[in-house]
């Protein structure tokens, strides 16, 4: 990987007493979003770049805590001096969604009306709602004009948000990963996961904090689902094969196969730090997304609001949002004259790719991001 | 295919585009005739381009490029979107050659086409002395060759009337780039290296 970490980094925090209204009806009377940036805002405030996070992401992006050295942040190998989003360069913003579980206000978070966790009773957040609060983290940074909103996944539909509501905030959208909404498959992973959450009897409907437990084996089976999703066919077959952990079949349902080892681990690992309030919401944010559905489903009547210029990417061995789903997007953009590119990039790594050291896919967004006028 | 700088054909096709234009470049290579027509015409340009290192060849020259494949056709364009769809030296690498000429003239309201003409005297000497043809226009030995169909002038423009296709202009080049000023068909079709056509069809 060619440059270099940002280094040390620390986090900060924004509080908001202005409510936020949210798509749902609910409210926030007032929040806090958790962040960090790297790199400096240049005088004319232009130079900065928004990374929005995915289903279980955060606010820490890059470089690693003075005391905390191994956590690495979660897209560290973009971010840096000499890096695509090169720190020499751009101001980057990330920061935790609302309704996450890393600092921001969210369902773990104490409800000021209670005095209780809020739980059950946190309002369920859209794209949209997250697009309004990052608004006001720009606001108060003093960013009138991202130069790119950018991210995967569930982060891509939020840089796809953001040129839609804000159009005259964002002067380039980088689009990875993502799709114009989701499909009922889609749809239909989100829900298992959801219910081994719901039904796990350590649940308490969402209000388990009252009772000092937490459903973590409806959230390992969540995670365990969902990791199989972000990965390729190809990928699993040449990392685990049929191999045993055992030379032998043991003829019983512990673990046996490599993969097992693998998802029940990457489960186990997950369920110990994230918080299933917080994947529900995530899930039902994906779910909900669907910018068309303001204009009857046409996604280019929705596209034509834009002003950015585009850079959509996919990976051929994503099946979760195939590059179908991203040239759905092109398309629109397209049929309204817009500036877009649009790479479908050759790697093994299924969705997950978005997060992979690639010399070409890095290369891409690096020959884009160098090409921004400040 | 990737374009070169200073390429005879540049200059005619860049005369047959008006500024503001939109204009889709179909095997775009790394976006130089893209970059042209936006510097010396003024167009809105996208590029099509399969190759890897194209794509990011013609991002880094700031073109919007789209990666695709131009054998399953432009199904991410819309009906009459470009004022002008190019395909420059790039047919005769299409296996599809009627399909990619109609879906041309679906997206774009005229289609301009460059390719080698294999009935290039030096090409056809090239033949009777036993060798397949290597030339300015022709730069690939048979066995790494990119091309797919090998046609003439005379061909191209009787597929052209087999499809209905409106031939608006044309300009032929002979080696050095020089247009080839002879009105005979068949002596054109002998001394032209490179063809240009101009392409619409009846609406």
């Amino acid at each position: 990987m060619p440059g270099q970490s940002v280094g040390a980094v620390k986090s900060q925090r924004a509080h908001f007493d202005q409510p936020l209204h949210l798509r749902s009806g609910g409210v926030l009377p007032a929040y806090d979003l958790v962040y960090e940036t790297y790199g400096s805002l240049n005088a004319a405030k232009s130079n900065a770049i928004l990374v929005c996070h995915a289903l279980s992401g955060h606010h820490h992006i890059a470089g690693h805590y003075a005391e905390q050295p191994d956590n690495i942040g979660w897209w560290d190998n973009i971010v840096g001096p000499g890096r695509p989003l090169d720190t020499d360069k751009f101001f980057i913003v990330g920061l935790n969604n609302l309704g996450g579980c890393h600092g921001s206000t969210g369902p773990s978070s104490l409800n000021p009306a209670t005095g209780k966790p809020w739980g059950a009773d946190f309002p369920i957040v859209a794209v949209n709602d997250w697009v309004h609060a990052q608004a006001r983290l720009a606001d108060q940074l003093g960013i009138d004009s991202w130069a790119a909103v950018m991210g995967g996944s569930l982060g891509g539909m939020q840089a796809l948000r953001w040129s839609i509501t804000y159009p005259e905030r964002v002067r380039n959208a980088i689009v990875i990963a993502a799709a114009p909404k989701l499909s009922a498959q889609n749809i239909a992973f989100n829900d298992v996961a959801r219910q081994a959450i719901l039904t796990d009897p350590d649940f308490h409907g969402g209000n388990y904090y009252e009772h000092n437990t937490r459903p973590v084996r409806g959230l390992r089976l969540a995670r365990m689902l969902g990791h199989i999703t972000y990965l390729s066919d190809d990928q699993m077959g040449e990392k685990f094969g049929r191999e045993l952990r055992n030379s032998a079949f043991s003829f019983g349902f512990d673990v046996e196969f490599e993969v097992e080892s693998y998802l029940r681990y990457q489960g186990d690992k997950f369920a110990g730090y994230f918080d299933a309030n917080t994947y529900l919401l995530m899930t039902k944010a994906l779910d909900y997304f669907d910018p068309s559905r303001e204009d009857g489903g046409d996604l280019t009547a929705t596209m034509a609001r834009t002003q950015a210029n585009f850079l959509i990417a996919s990976f051929t061995t994503d099946w979760r949002f195939t590059p179908a789903r991203s040239k759905e997007i092109v398309a629109a953009l397209l049929a309204n004259g817009r500036n877009v590119s649009y790479a479908e990039i050759d790697l093994n790594f299924g969705h997950d790719s978005f997060l992979m050291d690639d010399a070409h896919y890095h290369g891409v967004v690096d020959a884009y991001l160098r090409n921004i006028k400040l | 295919m990737t374009h070169t700088l200073g390429r005879p054909d540049f200059d005619l096709i860049a005369a047959w585009i008006e500024p503001g234009h939109r204009v889709l470049d179909l095997g775009c290579g790394d976006g130089t005739l893209l970059k042209h027509l936006i510097e010396t015409r003024g167009v809105q340009g996208w590029g099509v381009e399969i190759d890897d290192s194209n794509i990011l060849a013609a991002i880094k020259n700031g073109i919007n490029v789209i990666q695709g494949n131009l054998e399953r056709g432009l199904d991410e364009f819309a009906d009459q979107a470009f004022d002008h769809v190019v395909l420059s030296r790039t047919l005769q690498t299409v296996r599809h050659t009627e399909g990619i000429l109609l879906e041309m003239l679906r997206v774009g309201r005229e289609a301009v086409v460059s390719f080698p003409n294999f009935a290039y005297w030096k090409n056809l000497r090239s033949v009777l002395d036993g060798r397949m043809p290597v030339s300015e226009d022709l730069p690939y030995q048979w066995y790494d060759s990119p091309n797919v169909r090998f046609f003439t002038l005379l061909d191209f423009e009787a597929l052209c009337q087999k499809m209905g296709l409106i031939i608006r202009e044309r300009h032929v080049l002979d080696e050095q780039g020089n247009i080839v000023a002879n009105t005979d068909n068949r002596e054109v079709n002998f001394l032209g290296s490179l063809a240009v056509y101009r392409l619409t069809r009846a609406r």
